[in-house]
């Protein structure tokens, strides 16, 4: 009997060492150790031998057994490794077709930088304020120290509803609005982003567009404090190697003005086509508030000092974006939103 | 404001090259545009005089010339009609350089050898319209008298730099050349001079043989009258030509030009009236009537209001000052005697005054922005000053100098600690007085501060912070630190209806749609575009005054339109596919001149979703503009919309629009463009929009989320497909499922619609997935079919439907 174990044993082995596929092995399987495989055939002869020999023998068929055994985790390992082998083999595919296509959509390029504008005088501790778009006579120009008939007026070509309502001409009247609101409390920080109207249609202007107006009023504002926020601002927007300069300007209300130029984006400040070979871009108008806006918002300008300032998102997403022509912003050519 | 570098020079040392100065002005706040060099690249050009001139044997249209350059007489063939024999020209030697590149060389016209050419004044790059009208387009032509072999370009005043000035409206001072040169000498530090003019008067006085009234002294503070006889009118000599020139203005005649120089040199315009043309010799000063007409000197008749200064002799107005003279006071080359007006107008007049004109001078320019009421006698006597000095006239002796009520200076007190505060930067008492000084202002010690007396040409100074920007200009602005605020901390964030809009706009760009912006101003042709009814609300419009064109002339009341024809645009250029929106305000009117702005949030969509190699095109349709519709309002957390059918919307197809509602309230519209609207568009065959209502979706948005359990028990799902009249709508299928199934139904998903074959023409068959789960307990096999029959049954009962298998 310990005979035929061994003979099973190493025909067993033998075939499941060379089984090709994991159901050949399981056939083997079977064969040797199913129900009615041949060990367990020859097992079942067991109850016929002798009580001395029973014990000898039914150590042989355990060591047959666990040879069998350790034969059959071994192929299978072996096998799996050669099917998963195969399988990758087979299935192969061609990464280099395209994917899935995805309906593409995205914001309007003047929304992402006046977002982004918005974004960094949050950082700031700046809130955002809004007003109307059709505004009166008294916010767009009167409250802002531009009496009717100041010749700054003409800076501003207007579009008029009647004589006491326009489409307001700057995101500047917002300013007053909010300090009516606030006063006497401070600080006020505000940011206005919007939409504004001037009356000038052709290659450098568009009727409409859009600005962020920044206001700050406390009790110790200050022009350097002013001049340090444009500063950080600049950098932020252009990238940290930006400068920024600062040229004594003129708008009713602010004083001191100024204008502040940035260091060209497209040549770094050496002189090019975009910056008309001066080294340097306009990008904001800025000035302290002038006392008399403090006074009809409700501060006392004794007091109380603040900086405003105001830009155009146009003219900041064009030479954030390389963009020449102010047209293609309005013209909404679907080819180009989605560039953004 | 064009300034010329050399004339500059008459009144302050300038030692720095021009653009180092244009530089320096801008950065004072006097901004400089460009830098010009007049007669750059001109070379050997000289003055010759036209000895002889004699025909070409070879051709009519060509001259034979002998020019005398003083060192050598010349043959110069030239084309030229305007020149006459004994006319000193500009000569270009042969090799010389001309404006352009352009060089000269020895040549031979027609056989005939020519050794130069005659110049004009484009070819010394002078723009024809400074030219006088008989030279504009021939040969430049010098005053006899001018030296002979002389360089050109020193003759015309070419060696020069142009500064063209970018001034702001406050600084109406800079509108002259002294003005600058004030500022060049703060600048700079060197000294500013100028001198009283002086010149030899008449014995006859002016006593009694001028007179002037002002009847509105409101208008005119200041009118002084100067008289010039024995005038002689003629050209003004080259270098007053020359200057005029380098500021872009045409020579005229001697008076005229008189007059042009001393507004750019002082800032101070002048008006030169035919003495003898004057009634009564008196001039009254007075508000225009009503309608009254004057002929204006261009020959038109122009009507006047009580808004205008108009300057009258007893017969009727001679000039509306400041804009625009009369014809019949004009000087003419038969005038013999002048009038000079050197007045200060009030500069809210004269800006209305040439507004309802349509005049805009450089004399009203300059009143608009205020001139210096102390320097109109400066400027009368440095008019007669030059006209005496070219021979042009006599001066009688005196002025008639009316001054109503002569200002007193303005004084204003400086606080260096108030500028420090403003500025953030420590100025002194010593350094500002410095400063102010130098721009010609008087300061006094006054405690700590300062009391300065602003100088009657800074109209624009008249308050501490004016003084404070001057301190801080001159200083220069790059001397101030850069700090930031120092104060409480304050908190930056966005409203919540602020993040909502971001969050809106983020989300559609996130699920296939561009943004776009259009103009607020539309068409009132936009409402027949729309299929809109005579009588619909919409077309009640806030109107713009003013359009640009009737294409913006009204404020819009829908962002459809602007849509669609963004999306007509494109699929005119060959991009049929596409889908856009846009969060903008729409203005609704609600009484004369106020109006309710309403943001409103529209997308518009056409084509298809272009498929793939292995993914299918999907159309841009009804319910691809649902399904983006419900997850924008998944995110928003709004409360569950229902779509309703909607077929009454002219704009809408009628039998493919729904009615949102969420939370009771109606959003807007979703659907497809009615027919007629997309073919007035130029539109393709199916466009799909909605517009909605932001205030409204915001209001019904924003659900608080609550979290519930995961299931701790297995569910079970059952496939229910059922017949039902074609009509039927899903929603109500859905209802009565939802219903039936109660709280053990989870979830229900119409997964296949279907008709055809094995479903009787009329009906649809519709397949849902219901899926069961119990919050406490495994479902059995039976009680969940029990609960499926049931909702068969209820379904056949309400719908008349049939289970199909
Ligand atoms: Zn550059």
């Amino acid at each position: 009997m310990e005979e035929k174990l061994r003979i099973i044993e190493k025909d067993a082995r033998q075939a499941m060492a060379s089984a090709g596929s994991l159901e050949e092995l399981n056939e083997i399987r079977l064969k040797y150790l199913g129900k009615k495989g041949e060990l367990t055939q020859v097992l079942r002869g067991m109850g016929a031998l002798s009580a001395e020999e029973r014990p000898r023998i039914g150590q042989v068929a355990n060591e047959v057994r666990a040879s069998i055994d350790q034969e059959l985790a071994a192929r299978t390992t072996v096998l799996k490794e050669l099917a998963i082998g195969q399988r990758l083999k087979e299935e192969g595919i061609d990464v280099t077709l395209p994917g899935v296509p995805v309906l593409r959509g995205g914001r309007h390029p003047l929304s992402i930088v006046s977002e982004e504008i918005q974004t960094f005088f949050l950082g700031l501790g700046y809130s955002i304020a809004d007003g109307p778009e059709i505004e009166t006579d008294y916010y767009n120009f009167e409250a802002l120290n531009l009496p009717k008939d100041h010749p700054a007026r003409d800076m501003q070509d207007t579009f008029f509803i009647n004589n006491q309502t326009l489409l307001r001409t700057h995101t500047s009247p917002v300013q007053v609005r909010t300090m009516e609101k606030m006063a006497p409390e401070l600080p006020v920080k505000i940011i206005v982003p919007g939409k504004v109207y001037r009356r000038d249609d052709d290659a450098t202007h568009s009727p409409m567009f859009s600005q962020v107006e920044g206001l700050a009023v406390d009790r110790r504002i200050t022009f350097s404090d002013l001049k340090g926020t444009l500063d950080l601002f600049a950098r932020e927007m252009f990238g940290p190697k930006t400068k920024t300069r600062f040229r004594p300007s003129y708008f009713p209300f602010t004083e001191p003005s100024a204008e502040v130029d940035i260091s060209c984006v497209m040549c770094g400040g050496k002189g090019c086509r975009v910056c008309s070979h001066t080294g340097w871009l306009e990008i904001l108008g800025s000035g302290m508030v002038h006392p008399q806006v403090l006074e009809v918002s409700g501060y006392n300008s004794e007091q109380v000092t603040g900086f405003a300032f105001g830009m155009g998102v146009e003219r900041i997403t064009m030479l954030k974006y390389g963009i020449d022509d102010l047209r293609v912003l309005f013209d909404n050519d679907l080819r180009f939103l989605q560039q953004f | 404001m064009y300034i010329s570098y050399n004339w500059l020079k008459d009144f302050v040392e300038l030692d720095i090259p021009a653009q180092e100065l244009a530089d320096r002005l801008t950065l004072a706040g006097i901004a400089v545009e460009s830098v010009t060099a007049l007669g750059e690249g001109i070379e050997k050009v000289v003055t010759g005089q036209i000895e002889t001139i004699s025909p070409h044997p070879n051709a009519d249209k060509l001259v034979i010339t002998r020019v005398n350059t003083g060192e050598e007489k010349l043959q110069i063939v030239t084309a030229a009609t305007n020149v006459s024999e004994g006319d000193v020209v500009p000569v270009a030697l042969v090799g010389a350089r001309l404006a352009g590149g352009f060089v000269i060389k020895r040549a031979k016209l027609r056989g005939v050898e020519s050794l130069g050419m005659m110049c004009s004044g484009q070819e010394l790059g002078i723009d024809s319209k400074t030219m006088p009208a008989d030279q504009a387009h021939g040969i430049m032509i010098l005053p006899p008298g001018t030296p002979l072999g002389r360089d050109a370009k020193e003759v015309l005043g070419l060696n020069d730099y142009i500064l063209e000035l970018d001034l702001t409206p406050n600084r109406g001072d800079c509108l002259s050349i002294i003005g600058v040169a004030r500022e060049v000498a703060a600048l700079t530090g060197k000294p500013f001079h100028l001198s009283e003019p002086t010149f030899p008067e008449l014995e006859e006085k002016i006593d009694g043989q001028v007179q002037v009234d002002i009847e509105a002294p409101d208008l005119c503070r200041r009118y002084i009258a100067r008289l010039i006889k024995n005038v002689r009118i003629g050209r003004s000599p080259l270098w007053m030509q020359s200057r005029l020139r380098s500021a872009g203005m045409r020579p005229i005649s001697n008076i005229v030009d008189v007059t042009n120089y001393i507004m750019l040199e002082m800032g101070q315009p002048l008006h030169a009236f035919d003495y003898d043309q004057l009634v009564d010799h008196h001039i009254i000063v007075r508000r225009a009537g009503e309608k009254e007409t004057m002929v204006s000197l261009d020959n038109v008749t122009r009507e006047l209001n009580p808004d205008m200064i108009a300057i009258t002799d007893p017969s009727g107005p001679v000039a509306v000052a400041g804009v625009m003279g009369g014809l019949t006071s004009e000087v003419t080359d038969h005038t013999t005697a002048i009038l000079l007006e050197s007045a200060y107008f009030n500069p809210v007049s004269i800006r209305r005054a040439s507004k309802t004109l349509g005049l805009r001078s450089e004399a009203s320019i300059r009143f608009e922005k205020g001139i210096d009421i102390g320097g109109c006698l400066r400027a009368v006597n440095r008019a007669a000053q030059l006209i005496y000095e070219m021979g042009a006239g006599e001066v009688v002796s005196g002025t008639v100098d009316n001054y109503i009520s002569p200002v007193t200076e303005k004084t204003v007190l400086f606080r260096p600690a108030r500028a420090t505060h403003v500025l953030g930067m420590e100025v002194t008492r010593s350094k500002a007085a410095e400063i102010l000084s130098n721009l010609q202002f008087k300061t006094q010690e006054a405690g700590e501060d300062l009391l300065v007396t602003v100088p009657s040409h800074r109209v624009d100074v008249g308050r501490e912070e004016d003084l404070i920007e001057e301190v801080a200009r001159l200083y220069g602005y790059h001397q101030v630190p850069a700090t930031l605020p120092y104060g409480p901390t304050t908190h930056g964030v966005k409203t919540r209806e602020q993040s909502f809009r971001s969050l809106i706009a983020d989300t559609l760009a996130a699920t296939g749609f561009n943004e776009v912006v259009t103009y607020s101003f539309t068409n009132p042709g936009v409402f027949d575009l729309m299929n809109l009814p005579g009588d619909s609300p919409l077309r009640y419009t806030i109107k713009i005054e003013n359009p640009l064109s009737e294409k913006h002339s009204v404020m819009r009341t829908l962002l459809l339109p602007g849509l669609l024809e963004v999306l007509a645009n494109n699929f005119s250029r060959r991009v049929q596919n596409g889908a856009i929106f846009e969060l903008g305000r729409i203005f609704m009117p609600i009484e004369a001149g106020t109006c309710e702005e309403r943001t409103v949030l529209a997308a518009a969509a056409m084509g298809r979703a272009e498929g793939s190699w292995n993914t299918p095109a999907r159309e841009l349709d009804f319910y691809f503009l649902k399904g983006v519709l419900e997850n924008l309002f998944r995110v928003l957390g709004t409360a569950a919309a229902s779509f309703l059918p909607e077929s009454a919307n002219p704009s809408f197809h009628p039998g493919r629009t729904a009615l949102i509602e969420a939370g009771g309230r109606r959003l807007g519209l979703a659907g497809e463009l009615h027919p007629k609207v997309l073919e007035k568009y130029e539109l393709p065959e199916r466009v799909v929009a909605f517009e909605i209502d932001l205030d409204a979706l915001f209001y019904v948005s924003g659900q608080p989320r609550v979290y519930r359990p995961l299931p701790k028990f297995p569910g079970m799902e059952r496939d229910l497909a059922v017949v039902v009249k074609k009509e039927t709508p899903a929603a109500d299928v859905l209802e009565v499922i939802r219903n039936t199934g109660g709280e053990l139904l989870s979830t229900v998903d119409l997964f296949d619609i279907y008709w055809g074959e094995q479903v009787p023409e009329g009906f649809q068959s519709m397949a849902f997935k219901l899926k069961y789960q119990a919050g406490d307990r495994t479902l059995t096999d039976a009680e969940v079919s029990e609960l499926t029959a049931a909702i068969a049954a209820k379904l056949s009962e309400r719908f008349g439907a049939g289970l199909r298998s």
